[in-house]
């Protein structure tokens, strides 16, 4: 220990003889060239440094962040659910009638949960009331506020990343038509059915419409409409895809048995 | 310029690498909870959605 602190010591006099010594001798032109350079040149490293951490945060870590805030979401939702997570009648299709459309809760609430088994079988996403910045760069899939809730005549539209924060879209385009997308809320289960998907310039607000695109006409069909952005790792362009409503369970009749052990998974029941 | 903190820390060389690996790490920390949020807004990565309903 001693030992140490005396080459230490003596360490830090030399350094300072070496430093007394610069500016007695006459300071050249081509000294403060070096020095000024050699500071740039080591702060333009500093910074490729910084960008590169940058992109590795905004790729990787923005995902490991909004991925454990979606699962806390979804053991919220979960825990205020109150309906049963086993199919109650598995074997007999039943007409439940027109479905119910809940009320929209405030921003930034849970509406529900969505299912995408063509996603993958753990591929369990909150839905949140509101497409601003900070609803989707955690939460994953937010709802636009001018359209309709699940289940009513007209557009339930949706907005999610394609990468970053969650990725919760990114593969909206392995899609194939007839694909089921379940939506779960507090009043049941609506099962979308994907149609297609349209690849639109980003102004294209028409893809909101009740009947998506077609400006005025009174819609006869609930539809699901998700926007990403395209391509992948780009925002030229967005990627809109559009499901159909198949059918509808109330809460009380439990999920559909093809996402039964992914919803009883999600609920704590498995 | 690293070299001339580095010279100008106070303490024994370990007190010095010690001291610099906690500055590195302040560094990080800042970076990822401020400069890297903010710079987000500028990369188009994060436009996912249609017109100008982005913000509430």
């Amino acid at each position: 220990m001693a030992h140490q602190q005396t080459t230490a010591d003596s360490a830090v006099p030399s350094a300072r003889r070496g430093q007394d010594q610069g500016p007695r001798r006459p300071l050249r032109a081509s000294d403060v060239i070096r020095k000024v350079s050699q500071v740039m040149g080591e702060l333009l490293i500093t910074a490729g440094i910084v960008l590169l951490l940058f992109v590795g945060w905004e790729l990787w870590w923005t995902n490991v962040d909004a991925n454990a805030k979606q699962t806390e979401a979804v053991q919220a939702f979960a825990q205020e659910f109150t309906g049963p997570v086993t199919p109650q009648n598995p074997a007999e299709p039943v007409d439940f009638g027109p479905p119910v459309v809940g009320t929209a809760p405030a921003y930034g609430e849970t509406i529900g949960i969505m299912y995408i088994p063509r996603f993958g079988a753990d591929y369990t996403r909150p839905i949140i009331e509101g497409t601003g910045s900070d609803v989707l760069d955690t939460l994953g899939l937010g709802r636009y506020e001018s359209t309709s809730m699940p289940g009513a005549l007209g557009n339930f539209a949706v907005a999610g990343h394609r990468q970053t924060h969650g990725a919760v879209l990114d593969n909206i385009h392995t899609l194939v038509p007839g694909d089921k997308i379940y939506v779960q809320t507090a009043d049941g289960y609506y099962t979308y059915v994907f149609r297609n998907n349209q690849i639109v310039l980003p102004n294209r607000t028409d893809v909101l419409m009740p009947v998506p695109t077609q400006p005025g006409v009174t819609p006869k069909e609930s539809i699901l409409t998700m926007t990403s952005c395209n391509p992948r790792f780009g925002s030229q362009e967005r990627i809109i895809a559009y499901s159909i409503l198949e059918s509808w369970r109330p809460a009380s009749a439990g999920p559909p048995s093809e996402i039964a052990a992914q919803v009883a998974q999600a609920h704590g029941k498995a | 310029m690293y070299a001339w903190i580095f010279r100008n820390l106070p303490g024994p060389v370990w007190v010095r690498i010690l001291t610099c690996l906690v500055l590195v790490a302040v560094a990080l920390v800042l970076m990822v909870q401020f400069l890297f949020p903010w710079f987000s807004q500028f990369t188009t990565l994060t436009n996912s959605t249609i017109g100008l309903v982005q913000q509430p």
